[in-house]
């Protein structure tokens, strides 16, 4: 039913544009897996590799083990929900669903029965003989998850079909997207700029730019441990702070700044190669007196109360920016801007990372 | 706007309509009198007389037909041959896009005249060349096949430029929607795209037959002693005019009149339904967000 | 366009469009262009010796002088040219007529009715333009009569005291043609003008602009594609007419249609009437090429 796909070295050029640049990956059948980046980082590319519509310049794209080079988008096992949908405006709702079928010459009566069958599973009964134009964003979406579904594709790939959505429907969405998979085992494809979606619903995640699949891991490695500063600024905050490593011990190095010598963790990769510090504003921590260690004295220069947390912006006294966050538990103080304090992190908590993979 | 202007513009488009209008009252009404000439001054008396002669008059029945049929084959041709360019031009780019489309804006322009001239040339030579000088067959005689052929040459330009108008509006994910759920091109050509593009067919193939039976130039010169109602029209105004064809464009203005009827109610009826879901769509949109808001609100 | 719609559409797309342009428009054409120089011979003599491109053909333009009087002067000149001359002038005459007649209604049209009645009005606008040419040239000879409705109409009403005889030399052919044509002008610029942004009208109304000032620099520049459009299409048809001119054309009135006619009709002379053909296709298209060169507007501004 479902099927694993794997990318071997695959490269695609428009003319001397690069847009994947040797992409490896190995997608397992069942998983849900999503292709995270800023617009023009391949990720599309890749999409329309898989389902057929563009052929890689090089490498290889198997999907269940196949090689499905030459074979074209209605010959792979595929389904694909666009970014704005592509529903037939000119066709009634469960013609839409049933159109796979009826193109695989499927007889009438059994097309109408699928597609009640799936208008059930997407939470739509009744809609059928309904027109596109009759339905909201949440509905169309609905039905062209059903009509992919139809087809009953071993892959379905997801091109940000959720954009189009509100926030609140979006989040809820999520979750029936992911309920769906789960249900039908397909394998799952899901290309998105929106981390939180790539997090919130993915078993893994790769993070790409310019490109190339700078990391690929499940959600809580790709934000706590990220590879390089690209994947470690895309997915989340981070205070930057440029300096000099020193050499490594137990997986800590020395690092040189304008704001005194610190510690983080540093990778056996970024040995050697010019490095930033990494924090997050939620592992940054303000103190009235220094912590233990990486202590940097601070003004509080802004505070914005956001609800569950407090956002707090300070200035060292090279006047680079920190940012802090608070959780709100209740209890916690909010510090009064122009307050003298103590920006700490613990080295376990902050990362020297180069700025991107290179290749080579 | 100044009130006076404004009162201004009502009155010259009133003016105009009447202008327009007015020449196809008096033609119309000259049917109805009782007098050997076509006029509708002085009144004669009314009369169904030319009506009863119009129907007696067997060369205009067969003119009639023929139109009908000249018209029928222009339509389908140059319905084939019109969405067949819109599409092709549709899809291609750069400088061949600009030569292609420019030859067949062109032919727009060129003078029915020289159409009819060219066509009827081109074929009783291409004939001369196949069967010598000798006793030469169709298709390679005057007749209203050349006709036909002569006429769709620009008609289909029309229909391209109407279809090309529609295509412009597709949403060309849709055929790789349907190319991804199986379709063959040929299905995605059928399912997809052509219903996306019927109503400017439709569109295309009422110009098409309208603009053929109006066509008197390329006709004059291909039909090879044939008569389509145009044609015949002009030889009666220009021989013994009789008010049967002052019976006859009654009758013609009576037939748009009525399809131009139709056609506003059906698009009106048309109107109203999409209106319609569009409003369901809005309720539904409305519905989801309040539900989300109870979700939210629970959680 | 082959991963667009497969190999076989693709085919069978190209052959259509092939099909038509080359069977239809192009070789015609170079067939008619061919003839054009070949003299008219007997059956018999076709591909004889007598047989020979000349330009013999279009030279017979320049036969027969005519003696015409211009500005108290007196000149000789030949009579086709004076034919091709008067049919440029009087089509010219008519696409300013139009243009003059189509231009107000066409911004009414656009910015100023009430959107509910507007598909109304276009329905009454497109009810003569489905009526057959040769019936509104008709309908125009019974009203221009010496003793037709407008006449009637006129002496009833006191503004003139005894019938006017209308179709004079070129005025009923201009009369006929203006009114066969006047909506391939309005509808161009009809078009055009309901693309122009009516914040602009207003901006200017509000920098106190007057209302012709208004006409002249924003909607008459921005319906310029339009205009063109519309002006290209009546000069064509009207040069090219051979209907309107045949029905309501007076004993001094020649159209360039009309001499073509002849030499095919009458001398039964292909071959010169392809020459005149050929003549009033380039020299049109010259004529058109030149004034859209003056007022700077694109071919593909046009097909718009």
């Amino acid at each position: 039913m479902s099927a694993g796909i794997q990318l071997d070295d695959v490269c695609c050029d428009f003319g001397s544009f690069r847009a994947v640049d040797h992409a490896t990956v190995d997608i397992k059948p069942g998983e849900f897996f999503s292709f995270l980046g800023p617009s023009g980082c391949g990720k599309t590319t890749i999409l329309r590799m898989i389902s057929g519509f563009i052929e890689p310049t090089s490498g290889v794209i198997r999907i269940g083990g196949q090689d499905v080079k030459g074979k074209r988008p209605n010959q792979r096992p595929t389904a694909l929900i666009f970014q704005n949908l592509a529903l037939f405006p000119l066709m009634p709702i469960w013609e839409n669903i049933a159109f796979g079928l009826e193109m695989r010459g499927v007889d009438k009566a059994a097309r109408r029965a699928k597609a009640e069958e799936l208008l059930r599973l997407v939470d739509l009964p009744g809609a059928a003989d309904k027109m596109v134009s009759q339905l909201s964003g949440g509905q169309k979406q609905r039905v062209a998850i059903a009509r992919a579904l139809a087809v009953e594709p071993s892959v379905m790939l997801l091109d940000e079909p959720l954009s189009a959505l509100d926030l609140k429907l979006r989040q809820h969405m999520r979750a029936e997207l992911r309920a769906i998979q789960k249900r039908t085992g397909v394998t799952f494809i899901y290309i998105t700029h929106d981390q939180g979606e790539a997090l919130a619903m993915s078993d893994r995640v790769g993070v790409m730019s310019q490109g190339r699949i700078q990391q690929i891991a499940d959600p809580r490695e790709i934000y706590n441990n990220p590879v390089n500063g690209f994947v470690a600024s895309f997915v989340g905050e981070n205070n930057i702070i440029d300096g000099t490593a020193g050499p490594a011990a137990g997986g800590l190095a020395g690092f040189d700044t304008a704001l005194g010598g610190l510690r983080a963790r540093i990778s056996p990769e970024a040995l050697g190669r010019p490095v930033k510090l990494y924090v997050r504003p939620e592992h940054t921590i303000l103190t009235e007196a220094p912590g233990p260690e990486n202590a940097v004295p601070v003004t509080v220069t802004e505070v914005s109360f956001e609800g569950a947390f407090i956002s707090v912006l300070t200035q060292t006294e090279t006047g680079k920016v920190l940012a802090a966050e608070i959780r709100n538990d209740g209890s916690a103080t909010v510090p009064a801007i122009g307050a003298k304090l103590y920006a700490s992190f613990s080295a376990e908590r902050a990362a020297l990372l180069p700025d991107a993979t290179v290749r080579g | 706007m100044h009130k006076f202007r404004l009162g201004l513009a009502h009155l010259y488009t009133f003016l105009f309509l009447i202008y327009l209008l007015a020449p196809l009252a008096v033609m119309s009404g000259a049917a109805f009198n009782d007098s050997k000439l076509p006029s509708i001054v002085p009144w004669k008396g009314f009369t169904w007389h030319w009506f009863q002669a119009l129907w007696a008059d067997d060369r205009m029945l067969v003119a009639f037909g023929n139109t009908l049929v000249v018209a029928a084959a222009v339509a389908a041709l140059a319905v084939i041959v019109g969405t067949a360019a819109a599409i092709l031009i549709n899809s291609i780019s750069g400088r061949l896009r600009t030569v292609l489309y420019g030859m067949m804006i062109s032919t727009i322009l060129i003078p029915g005249v020289v159409i009819g001239i060219s066509t009827l040339l081109m074929w009783t030579k291409l004939g001369g060349l196949i069967f010598g000088s000798g006793e030469k067959m169709f298709p390679f005689i005057p007749g209203l096949h050349l006709s036909v052929l002569g006429q769709v040459s620009y008609i289909a330009a029309m229909v391209m430029l109407l279809v090309l108008a529609r295509l412009q509006s597709f949403d060309a994910g849709l055929e790789e929607a349907a190319l991804d759920l199986g379709a063959s091109h040929a299905q995605v050509m059928r399912r997809i795209l052509l219903p996306h593009l019927y109503p400017a067919i439709g569109a295309g193939a009422a110009v098409a037959f309208f603009q053929s039976i109006e066509n008197f130039n390329v006709t004059q010169f291909t039909r090879g002693g044939k008569d389509t109602l145009t044609v015949y029209v002009f030889s009666k105004v220009r021989s013994g005019i009789t008010p049967t064809i002052n019976a006859l464009a009654f009758l013609l203005i009576c037939i748009t009149l009525v399809l131009a009827v139709w056609y506003e109610i059906a698009r009106r009826r048309r109107a109203r339904i999409e209106a319609a879901r569009e409003a369901e769509a809005r309720e539904a949109e409305a519905r989801e967000t309040e539900a989300m808001a109870e979700i939210t609100g629970a959680a | 366009m082959l991963r667009r719609y497969g190999s076989g559409l693709t085919l069978l797309i190209c052959l259509l469009v092939a099909f038509w342009l080359l069977m239809l428009v192009i070789v015609p054409n170079i067939t008619l262009f061919e003839q054009s120089f070949r003299p008219y011979l007997p059956v018999t003599e076709i591909g004889g010796p007598r047989d020979v491109y000349s330009l013999d053909n279009f030279l017979k333009v320049f036969n027969g002088d005519t003696q015409i009087t211009l500005f108290g002067r007196s000149f000789a000149i030949p009579v086709h040219v004076l034919t091709f001359a008067l049919t440029i002038l009087y089509s010219i005459l008519v696409t300013l007529i139009c243009f003059a007649l189509a231009y107000p209604l066409a911004y009414y049209m656009a910015k100023i009715v009430n959107p509910k009645t507007l598909p109304t009005l276009l329905l009454l606008l497109f009810i003569p333009l489905w009526v057959s040419e040769v019936l509104r040239a008709f309908a125009w000879w019974i009203i221009l009569a010496l003793k037709g409705p407008l006449n009637s109409l006129l002496l009833f009403t006191g503004v003139i005291d005894k019938p006017v005889r209308w179709i004079v030399d070129y005025n009923g052919v201009v009369i006929g043609l203006v009114y066969t044509y006047v909506l391939f002008m309005l509808f161009p610029i009809y078009n055009a003008v309901q693309s122009l942004d009516t914040n602009q009208i207003e901006a200017a109304e509000d920098l106190g602009a007057p209302w012709w000032k208004i006409h002249l620099k924003i909607v008459m520049p921005h319906a310029k594609p339009g205009i063109a459009s519309g002006a290209v299409m009546v000069f064509m048809l009207s040069a090219g007419s051979l209907l309107v001119p045949s029905i309501l054309g007076s004993t001094t009135s020649q159209w360039f249609t009309q001499t073509i006619d002849q030499w095919f009709k009458d001398a039964l002379d292909w071959n010169t009437a392809s020459a005149y053909a050929l003549l009033l296709l380039i020299l049109c298209t010259v004529f058109v090429s030149l004034a859209m060169w003056l007022f700077k507007v694109k071919l593909s501004d046009i097909a718009k």
